[in-house]
């Protein structure tokens, strides 16, 4: 068999224990450390796109939020604005009604009372002729009743002035 | 982008010119004659020195520490020069033969007879290749791992060699370990196989180059696999779950092929151990012959040279580009032969968890 093809016993120990060598100390000290920070780099961009994504995705949640918000606003603010306007058309109504009725109410009152006044007037007017009349007429008859006869007639005279009531 | 084009410019230069020493290593014929044989076997296969080069008949070469226990049961341990400086090449009765059955290995005379000492494990060629390329590992990741301390998720990612390491051991890891183990299992597993496919792709980078700190045809060397694919092999078969095993006890076959004559299980188990031998020998075939078919190339330079200079200098220039051309498909393999190894690994580790596979795409 040619040289070439019986393994040396001697280079098959180096190389067993250069191997081992190599090997362990790579094992420890190189390639875990090499592919283990290359995995933590790639977790760390995974989850800062992870997080990015989110944050983007939030972004446009608020937007949507403002705008919707904003709708409302703008809704809520026209219906305070319509309801503001009737509100107050009702008050001006209300008053407008209340005046009016306040109106006729002191008008009637005025009314009243004139009617009370005119009233209490000629209740006056009416007891002054009254008395004035039994002055002038007690007076007028003190000075006609000194005959019987004139008296009698004056008498019937009255009667039949006097309508029948 | 254009600094990129000029680095592969940059790179595919300095790659042209890492040849012409590669050129003079095979230099070697001594007495004008080529052994093309014995060039690519002696630079594909180990050796107790750092050859570099030979220059005007002297060999220039890194000498390596030499530890062995000989066959009296002695340790040993010198500096391969002594081979050298001793009168006749050997050394206290120790000596490297140069052919014959024990070529290039540690010998001695035994009772007259020629025979290897019990047990080398000297700091060869192949062996100090190895360590450099575990220094060079561990500087590269733990380097890369120091980066991270006192960082925190969520600091900014790296920039430059730490980056691009970052990126490529993420491709390896998420490509091929999380993509053919699964999601739920592959946590257990990713380190070793993280090591394993740079081990790997970066033994054949080094491999390709042809001078000092690199050049040893490590990958291409079957001891090396081996211990490899005798990871895989625990790796597959000490976590394998019960769906595994009695997958291949007691296979969904049809009763007869298991039950008096048990030939699926036999055929299963007998599995379980070509699956690693198959990814050892494919890792093995495709370095050293890509190494080998380099240094072929090499060699037809000087074949040619020495039939004329016209012939010479046509088949050369055909020889130089179909290096450049097969150095590049080298640097493609290099990857290729990473990645399969480590994506066979981990579909067969895959497939030791098959069971929670099928109940997750049952939910899914």
């Amino acid at each position: 068999m040619p040289s070439f093809l019986t393994p040396e016993p001697g280079l098959l120990l180096w190389m067993l224990v250069a191997f081992l060598v190599v090997f362990i100390l790579l094992a420890k000290y190189g390639f875990p450390i090499i592919t283990g920070m290359v995995e933590k780099r790639k977790q760390f961009i995974d989850e800062s796109l992870a997080s990015a994504r989110e944050a983007n995705e939030k972004l446009a949640n608020i937007k949507a939020e403002c705008h919707t918000l904003l709708q409302e606003a703008q809704a809520r603010q026209s219906q305070i604005l319509k309801e503001a306007t009737l509100t107050s058309n009702q008050i001006v109504a209300e008053s407008k009604e209340k005046a009016q009725e306040e109106a006729a109410r002191i008008i009637q009152d005025a009314r009243r009372q004139i009617q009370a006044e005119t009233e209490r007037a000629q209740r006056d007017i009416r007891a002054q002729v009254a008395d004035l009349s039994i002055q002038i007429a007690g007076k007028i008859l003190a000075r006609e009743m000194q005959n019987d006869e004139e008296q009698n007639r004056w008498i019937d005279q009255v009667l039949s002035q006097i309508p029948n009531s | 982008m254009n600094c990129l084009r000029n680095n592969i410019a940059l790179l595919l230069i300095a790659l042209s010119m890492v040849f012409v020493p590669f050129s003079a290593i095979a230099a070697e014929a001594e007495d004008g004659k080529i052994d093309v044989q014995e060039i690519v076997m002696g630079h594909t296969g180990d050796s107790h020195e750092w050859h570099i080069t030979t220059w005007g008949g002297h060999h220039i070469s890194i000498p390596l520490p030499v530890i062995f226990i000989a066959n009296d049961g002695s340790w040993h341990c010198f500096s391969s020069s002594r081979f050298h400086e001793a009168k006749g090449g050997v050394y206290n009765g120790f000596y490297i033969p140069s052919e014959g059955e024990n070529s290039g290995k540690i010998c001695e005379t035994v009772n007259g007879q020629e025979t290897k000492v019990k047990l080398d494990i000297s700091l060869t060629k192949n062996v100090l290749q190895l360590w450099i390329i575990v220094v060079l590992m561990l500087l590269i990741f733990i380097g890369c791992a120091r980066w991270y301390r006192n960082k925190k998720a969520d600091s900014d990612a790296p920039k430059g060699f730490v980056g691009f390491i970052e990126m490529f051991v993420m491709m390896v890891n998420d490509d091929i370990i999380k993509a053919c183990i699964g999601e739920k299992h592959y946590r257990r597993y990713a380190p070793y196989l993280l090591t394993a496919f740079f081990f790997i792709f970066l033994s054949n980078l080094i491999g390709l180059v042809p001078i000092f700190p690199g050049g040893a045809n490590l990958t291409g060397n079957l001891a090396v696999t081996l211990v490899l694919a005798l990871f895989t092999f625990f790796a597959i078969n000490l976590f394998g779950n019960r769906e595994y095993w009695l997958d291949i006890f007691w296979p969904k076959v049809p009763v007869w092929l298991k039950c008096p004559v048990p030939m699926m299980p036999i055929i299963e188990l007998f599995g379980i151990f070509t699956k690693p031998f198959a990814l050892m020998v494919r890792l093995f075939a495709n370095i050293f012959a890509g190494h080998a078919i380099v240094l072929s190339l090499t060699c037809v330079i000087f074949i040619t040279c020495q039939l004329g200079a016209a012939i010479g200098a046509g088949l050369s220039t055909v020889s130089v580009v179909m290096m450049i051309f097969m150095d590049c498909l080298e640097l493609l393999v290099a990857f290729i032969q990473a990645y399969v190894f480590t994506m066979l690994s981990a579909v067969f580790i895959g497939l030791a968890h098959q069971e929670e596979h099928e109940e997750k795409a049952a939910l899914s």
